[in-house]
């Protein structure tokens, strides 16, 4: 290729790509959001609201992970890329706090706020405003095998203890069959194996700080606490359990190789699904706790849809999301794909709904939300608002960290003992560091 | 005796070749596969390798969700971009450096490498930063003129090998018969490089092509590539793998289809220089 040839194409290329760049649009609001079965439905909707309303709507669907690290580099440079950005329960509040985000306080009267459950929207709000709309919202709850169940003699309680689960394991388990008494996740990540094992430590009276901002690691809970996840996956859980996340255990209960599986309220709709090889043979309990112990093992957790500050398309966005979080929506949803499809946990009316409640998994999934409070997540009083997280900015990467070296016990490759001691010192040295103590 | 042990040697590398070889492109292989099953074949326990029913589903559902047509043009334009303008800036530089040595030549090359050294996520608030200001944010010219910085170092590097190992005595007999730098640029070295140059420009492409970190990161929906198309397949809460692996296989194909015809350049410039 010449020189003249070489300056030619390039010459194309980039002009090619700024003419294209530039097309002209009515008004269009960017949406940034995560991988997931209700968001996916959602944007098949989006021609029905842009009939209604004239807007259109462009999707940025990325991985969890990458989604917040993207996010949070546009919101934290004023970038302007997203009108609507999908986050949770965790950042909701801190991004309120900074002036981040745009009140949500002005929704019309007909989208009624009021109906959205109170837990959810105590969760997305700061000093009392609303800053994000919950989509769909979670819990976690027992899913177990009523045939196996009922083979072994037991009886699934409602609100089952920590030690019922443990006995109901032991029967159900069956390595001849390929057959594990339970499934958890173990998997290293703030947002997998650390919020499962974070709500196993409230369940048994563990707190990451105490009221002073002094991590409690070194406490006789957490010890209690992490030892009998550890004897319990031992015992009766699937071999690699350490790398288990909601997918990977998902695709075990689905193929009928857990007696249990403790997990988001959301896996309910998978597990009853025509994917499931065991969706007739399925029922629901609360999450369990320690014998004496008041606090659960369920966490509160909420997809919620916010609207960056600086956007120049306010208005628009605020459209949106009345649309995608509104009574209205639910019913279409309905309509077309059936009630078990409508997005769960965010609104009162859905439960209220005799359509709704027939659903196996419906009353579980309130209950289980109802029953969890971000205030006070575990026995003793907390500096920290939520239950498998600490409403901070430094959480996330401290707690990767702690669930790291849980992971690592879990595979065998160090001791409980030592694990604790570690998250006992990375939590300490990341609280003095931040300035907290 | 002494051939039957060459052709015994001759066996077990051709089979450890092999075997190297399948173990390396099994990944690609179980991607492609999976991308044909169901979403319950695709975590069927045992794996399922060849005995399920091939279904061209994920593939309509793709299609359909997303518009693939976009992303390929985007990763088209981004790759060829930045190939065709790192090789405008490498060239020159790198025959300077080959011909025209100086003292510090060897500390540039080796301060230029060092740009690679740096974790990319430790200049992402400084570069967006930058975008913003300049309006480059989702724009395929800035994405072409950010892979081009990236892969600058390792085009100049390459180009700088290739050129070093043509005899300088040919340039000097060009320059005595008249022939400007310019002239001796185009058609003095250029087509004794082309090999190396064709070589460095298809590295380029692919590293382009699969570059993840900053094509997710400075784009949204104008711009986006193929990595974004991949990405937003990828689901920790829900069971998505044929659909994922659909996507995937759609993005490397036009990829592996290009170096499964220019192998030949590829290895011929991987190993340039490499045996004397």
């Amino acid at each position: 290729m010449s020189i003249r040839t070489a300056l030619r194409a390039t010459s194309a290329l980039v002009l090619c790509a700024i003419a294209t760049t530039a097309s002209a649009q009515d008004t269009t609001i960017t949406i940034a959001t995560v991988n997931n079965g209700d968001m996916i439905r959602m944007q098949g909707y989006t021609d029905t609201f842009t009939a209604q309303t004239g807007i259109n709507v462009e999707w940025v669907t990325l991985e969890e992970n990458v989604l917040r690290q993207r996010v949070t580099t546009d919101i934290t440079t004023n970038g302007g890329q997203f009108d609507i950005m999908t986050i949770g329960m965790y950042e909701t509040p801190i991004w309120g706090a900074n002036g981040w985000l745009v009140p949500l306080n002005d929704l019309s009267a007909e989208y009624d706020v009021d109906d959205i459950l109170p837990a959810m929207r105590n969760g997305l709000s700061h000093d009392g405003t609303l800053y994000a709309a919950p989509f769909y919202g979670e819990s976690s709850m027992v899913m177990y095998r009523t045939d196996l169940m009922e083979a072994a003699g037991l009886e699934m309680p409602t609100a089952p203890t920590w030690q019922f689960i443990r006995e109901a394991a032991a029967a159900m388990d069956d390595p001849a069959d390929d057959i594990n008494g339970i499934c958890l996740r173990g998997k290293a990540g703030w947002g997998e194996g650390g919020a499962f094992i974070t709500v196993t430590g409230n369940s048994f009276g563990a707190r990451w700080f105490d009221e002073e901002w002094n991590a409690q690691f070194d406490q006789p809970e957490w010890a209690e606490a992490v030892n009998f996840y550890v004897n319990l996956m031992n015992d009766y859980g699937p071999q690699g359990y350490a790398t288990n996340g909601f997918n990977e255990n998902l695709s075990l209960f689905q193929q009928g190789k857990c007696g249990m599986w403790i997990d988001a309220t959301v896996a309910a709709s998978f597990v009853t699904n025509a994917d499931s090889t065991v969706a007739e043979h399925v029922g629901f309990a609360l999450a369990p706790n320690a014998e004496g112990v008041e606090k659960r093992a369920n966490w509160l957790w909420a997809w919620a849809l916010a609207i960056p500050a600086g956007t120049q398309q306010e208005g628009a966005a605020k459209q949106f999301i009345e649309w995608a979080t509104s009574k209205d929506y639910i019913e279409l949803v309905a309509a077309n794909e059936g009630w078990a499809n409508v997005p769960p946990g965010a609104r009162t009316s859905l439960y209220e709904t005799p359509e709704y409640q027939a659903v196996p998994f419906a009353q579980m999934t309130l209950d289980s939300i109802n029953a969890a409070d971000p205030n006070n997540p575990t026995v003793d009083p907390v500096p920290y608002v939520g239950i498998q997280f600490v409403a901070i900015p430094e959480f996330a990467g401290m707690a990767t960290e702690v669930s790291q070296e849980f992971s690592a016990a879990y595979a065998g490759q160090q001791t409980v003992e030592e694990a604790l001691a570690k998250a006992q010192a990375i939590a300490t040295e990341t609280m003095e560091a931040a300035g907290y103590r | 005796m002494a051939r039957a042990v060459t052709s015994r040697r001759k066996l077990i590398n051709t089979t450890a070749a092999w075997a190297v070889g399948l173990l390396i492109f099994f990944p690609i292989l179980w991607t492609i596969l999976t991308s044909f099953k169901t979403e319950a074949q695709a975590i069927a326990a045992p794996p399922l390798f060849l005995n399920f029913d091939w279904t061209l589903e994920n593939y309509g559902v793709v299609m359909e969700r997303s518009n693939y047509a976009r992303f390929l043009w985007n990763s088209i334009l981004i790759a060829g971009g930045s190939t065709i303008l790192g090789l405008l800036v490498a060239v020159p530089a790198a025959w300077s450096m080959a011909f025209v040595p100086s003292r510090r030549t060897k500390d540039i090359l080796l301060w230029m490498l060092s740009t690679k050294m740096l974790p990319a996520v430790g200049v992402l608030y400084p570069i967006y930063l930058l975008f913003i200001q300049l309006g480059l944010l989702d724009s395929r010219a800035g994405l072409i003129i950010v892979m081009m910085l990236i892969n600058l170092p390792i085009i100049v590097w390459m180009l700088y090998t290739y050129f070093r190992e043509i005899p300088v005595d040919i340039l000097e007999a060009a320059r005595m018969d008249g022939a400007s730098l310019k002239s001796e640029i185009l058609y003095v070295l250029t087509p004794m490089a082309i090999p190396g140059i064709a070589s460095t420009m298809l590295l380029n492409f692919i590293l382009a092509w699969n570059e993840a970190f900053w094509t997710l990161n400075l784009t949204s929906v104008n711009a986006a590539p193929l990595t974004a198309f991949i990405a937003s397949y990828s689901s920790p809460e829900g069971l998505f793998f044929a659909k994922l692996s659909a996507a995937s296989t759609m993005a490397i194909a036009p990829i592996l289809i290009l170096g499964w015809f220019s192998q030949k350049q590829l290895v011929r410039g991987l190993t340039f220089g490499a045996v004397k």
